[in-house]
């Protein structure tokens, strides 16, 4: 492990990128009054520019990226991020422009913004979309904020339900609570559909929305959107959509289409701008037109006759900000650089190519693990561990061996609806050997598992550390770093 | 342009393997109904040439600080970034790792959060930091809800010199949770502290939020508020602006519960508003209220010292409807960038930085101080940015520098329907004399 980097501070010691203060005068009093100046220097580290940018150099070795190898984690779509997209943001003409400078001095950032949500609303099939949440679960936050708006404008006020599948993102139900709901949690089918019965009886006239994911957390296309979709409407409710699984209907099939009146999607997911390590992401949420009074403000308009970009205060029906300034701006640059290059075509063909590769690789670990579902998947699939002579492996060791191997491990223990499940997403940019190297690795895994099980409890062996201790972690939890005395 | 990899053979031999002859009959279980029967209705894809003049030629129809001299924050401040920054960030093992959900392979951002979250308790004088947050605004509102969580109290006094957008922000999360908020008047460009003495009255108000230095520039003394809030029983949640903790008071020193701030000035561009930095600590009394992830030391199985998400029982993966917060993803890389910045900096460049930002919006404002119709209403100690009031209307003011290629300070109006004739001025170590000079200069009308 590497030392931490105060740890390698050296009293006196730094960088100097200031040069001497060159006004011809200072103040002739302290500025600052005696009781409100820092009077103790907070503990930085003190190093020079050698050795901070060798630091972090370091820290960078231990990590695993999309750049180092295969990352199937599922619902999360680590597909490979194009170089462009960085320096595109990295431009000084978007980079280095200030939130408040004036409309007529940013019009080339207003209109990628706007052709960002017209691509979007197209992909989607909605009307109107908002690119001001900073991630997914903000983006569902804004939805839930928008429909509760659209049903209080109609005097609807007691619909404060939401309907979320037990087999959701854990953002849903938590999403929803935040914006002031009760949910209601909606059984699910052994695919992982939705239970119209169950539903049937659950909406009522204090239905506010319906949260789902389609492809569903399994990996499942609900076929039953429609009659969904019907049953949601005629008890007054809407329709969320979750974008997470985005990537394995573009060009196929559109949210809007299939009924949904709210969608978010996650530009870090599909639209392929990178994760940051846990963010910056950015959940733009799109809506049909019946909510679009309610989006968020600033919204950007255009005039046709004098061909120019405003943003627009004037909401009377806003539900507000959702965070200062306009949202992830630089994170917008990046899927739009990404969406020029793909084009409707090129998305259709992203999500074939995901969806055909999650179902040879569904097909190839079909020999050694448990398949809770038949195939076609969509563009992710789950399985669960082998059964092994001593009873089943448990996941956590399969995916600890994996790093071994050089991967990454898939996303574990959820959806919560099937035990000891892998949720396994190998997203389209990822070539036939690699599958093929994974699924070796897996039926290498499975023979382990029967012939020598210590060797995955052990896992991992070759990391720069071996399995961490979680429950000390949380028990006497160490946060920071402190000065020894 | 495409990232697809299969040739013709292989795509074969999958299609093989999984049964189908074609990749078509993978999407036969979306109804006939829903299937979009024509191409979706966008321009054709591009070359990554041609994208790449798309996106170059919109860049150059915005004009980039490199192309005028600012004079405007009011929450998106011009600091010097060193390259190194950058550098580091573009380690594509930081940028490409998603969330540590496997400590093993991902120790690098581990380390590096816990480094963050040590670099913001030492800033903030307190105990334990989240891993991030969205940004100033959603960190403040957060802290908001931890203290009604924490109280059980119904009403939050605010300031109304936290950043207007912060204040939105704060009101559309509480749209719908019945909480009553309560406005502290300004007075003297500082907020109003006898106003708040009248409305704490009976227990009730969950906490105050204060900021500091405030939307007008101005450096609030925290004490006061804490004490007061304190006696009552709530929670003083405090604005700041960390780069102003090399030289200003830190926020748990003065007495706050919990501290929160936007990142941005810690060597991030300014980028049209984000993606920013929300930052966000507490005493160790909350530690288990706060939202987003945390990570935390522990050993391995040889006892080697490792880094792990921790207490993710709060979370919402966990608790699901039951979690204190939504959050899920945060601005990891930016919080990485603002832990590059601070080690680069070190404590003495940080307090130069602080220095120089006192200094240069000071000497500014004697300068102005000279010209004709140009007054300061409020006399409050300031950090780097200060309210002049002027005879002649900003707008036109605004619009001479402009033509003289300087971004002039922020227009109060808009904001404070009473500041009309106000303007919010920024000055911070990025300019030098000359450039205070010129701007003073062209705003006389010279």
């Amino acid at each position: 492990m590497e030392k931490l980097i105060f740890e390698k501070s050296v009293e006196g010691r730094q960088g100097n990128y200031l040069s001497p203060l060159d006004l011809p005068e200072q103040s002739e009093q302290e500025i600052v009054p005696a009781g409100l100046k820092r009077k103790k220097a907070p503990l930085l580290p003190q190093l020079t520019e050698a050795e901070v940018v060798r630091h972090y150099t370091r820290l960078s070795n231990l990590n695993y990226g999309v750049d180092t190898g295969f990352y199937p984690l599922g619902s999360c779509t680590m597909k490979y991020n194009p170089k462009i997209n960085e320096d595109a943001a990295n431009l000084a003409g978007f980079s280095q422009i200030h939130p408040y400078q004036p409309e007529e001095s940013v019009q080339g950032a207003l209109e990628l913004m706007f052709r960002t949500e017209s691509y979007l609303s197209e992909i989607t099939g909605m009307d109107a979309f908002t690119l001001q949440p900073a991630a997914g679960a903000h983006g569902e936050l804004t939805g839930i904020l928008l429909i509760m708006a659209y049903h209080a404008s109609k005097g609807q006020l007691q619909r404060d339900k939401i309907l979320v599948p037990d087999s959701a993102h854990g953002t849903n139900p938590a999403s929803a609570t935040l914006a002031g709901c009760k949910i209601i949690e909606v059984p699910s089918q052994e695919n992982g559909g939705v239970d119209l019965e169950a539903l049937k009886q659950v909406v009522g006239n204090d239905t506010a929305a319906l949260m789902l994911t389609n492809p569903n957390t399994l990996g499942m296309f609900e076929t039953q959107i429609m009659e969904i979709a019907e049953i949601v409407h005629q008890a007054g409710g809407l329709l969320y959509y979750d974008g997470a699984n985005m990537n394995a209907i573009m060009g196929y099939t559109r949210p809007g289409d299939m009924g949904f009146d709210v969608v978010h999607l996650n530009l870090h997911k599909t639209f392929s701008t990178p994760h940051g390590g846990g963010g910056p992401g950015s959940g733009p949420v799109g809506v049909k037109g019946c909510l679009e009074p309610f989006l968020p403000k600033p919204v950007i308009s255009f005039d046709e006759q004098k061909q120019v970009y405003s943003f627009e205060e004037e909401r009377p029906q806003s539900i507000g900000r959702m965070k200062a300034f306009y949202g992830n701006f630089g994170v917008v640059v990046k899927a739009f650089t990404y969406l020029l290059m793909m084009g409707g075509e090129g998305l259709k063909e992203v999500s074939e190519k995901a969806v055909l590769n999650a179902n040879y690789l569904q097909k190839l670990l079909s020999k050694n693990y448990g398949q809770p579902l038949p195939g076609p998947c969509k563009h992710e699939f789950i399985i669960t561990p082998p059964e092994t002579k001593e009873g089943k492996i448990n996941t956590l060791d399969i995916a600890k061996r994996l790093l071994d191997y050089g991967f990454h491990a898939p996303t574990i223990y959820f959806p919560l609806i099937v035990p000891e499940t892998m949720m396994i997403e190998p997203t389209e940019t990822e070539n036939k050997s690699t599958l093929d190297e994974f699924a070796a690795a897996m039926a290498q895994i499975a023979e382990e598992a029967e012939k020598n099980p210590e060797l995955l409890h052990d896992a991992p062996l070759d990391t720069p550390v071996s399995r961490l201790d979680e429950t000390q972690a949380a028990r006497r939890p160490v946060l920071r770093w402190k000065e020894e005395k | 342009m495409s990232f697809l990899p299969h040739t013709r053979d292989e795509e074969i031999a999958m299609l093989e393997v999984i049964g189908v002859s074609s990749p078509e009959d993978l999407f036969r279980d979306i109804p006939e109904k829903l299937r979009l029967n024509r191409a979706l209705d966008l321009p054709a894809g591009l070359t990554e040439k041609a994208a790449w003049d798309v996106v170059e030629s919109l860049a150059q129809k915005n004009k980039n600080r490199g192309q005028y001299l600012c004079f405007r924050g009011a929450g998106a401040y011009e600091h010097y970034q060193p390259k190194a920054v950058h550098h580091l960030l573009s380690r594509s093992e930081f940028y490409t790792a998603y969330t540590p959900y496997q400590p093993e392979v991902s120790q690098g951002t581990l380390q590096a959060i816990f480094e963050y979250q040590t670099s913001i308790c030492e800033l903030m004088g307190m105990d334990a930091a989240n891993a991030s947050h969205y940004d100033g605004a959603t960190a403040l509102t957060e802290a908001a809800l931890m203290a009604l969580d924490a109280t059980r109290r119904k009403k939050i006094a605010v300031s109304t010199l936290v950043h207007p957008e912060y204040r939105e922000t704060l009101q559309t999360y509480l749209l719908r949770r019945g909480i009553e908020l309560i406005w502290l008047s300004a007075q003297d460009g500082l907020t109003s502290l006898s106003q708040l003495e009248k409305v704490l009255t009976h227990n009730e108000v969950a906490a105050v939020i204060v900021q500091s230095p405030n939307f007008f520039g101005s450096i609030e003394n925290f004490t006061p508020f804490a004490e007061l809030i304190h006696q009552q029983g709530g929670l003083l949640i405090a604005a700041t602006d960390p780069l102003s903790l090399g030289v200003l008071a830190s926020p748990g020193e003065l007495g706050a519960d919990i501290a929160v701030g936007e990142g941005q000035s810690l060597g991030l561009p300014l980028s049209f508003g984000g993606p920013y930095l929300g930052l966000m600590a507490c005493k160790e009394k909350y530690v288990r209220r706060l939202p987003g992830r945390i990570v935390g030391k522990t050993v391995d199985r040889l006892g080697r010292e490792g880094f792990v998400l921790t207490l993710q029982a709060r979370e919402q993966h966990i608790r699901r409807e039951k979690a204190g917060s939504n959050i899920c993803s945060n601005q990891a890389l930016c919080a990485l960038a603002a832990t590059i910045y601070l080690a680069l900096m070190g404590p003495q460049g940080l307090a130069q930085v602080g220095q120089h930002c006192l200094e240069k919006s000071h000497y500014a404002s004697r300068l102005l101080a000279q010209l004709p119709g140009v007054s300061f209403p409020f006399s409050a100690p300031f950090f780097q940015e200060f309210v002049v009031k002027t005879q002649e209307a900003p707008a036109a003011i605004n619009q001479r520098l402009w033509n003289a290629g300087i971004l002039g300070g922020l227009d109060l109006g808009q904001y404070y329907p009473e500041l009309e004739n106000h303007i919010l001025l920024c000055v911070t170590e990025m300019r030098s004399q000359a450039e205070i000079e010129e701007l003073v200069r062209v705003w006389g009308g010279a």
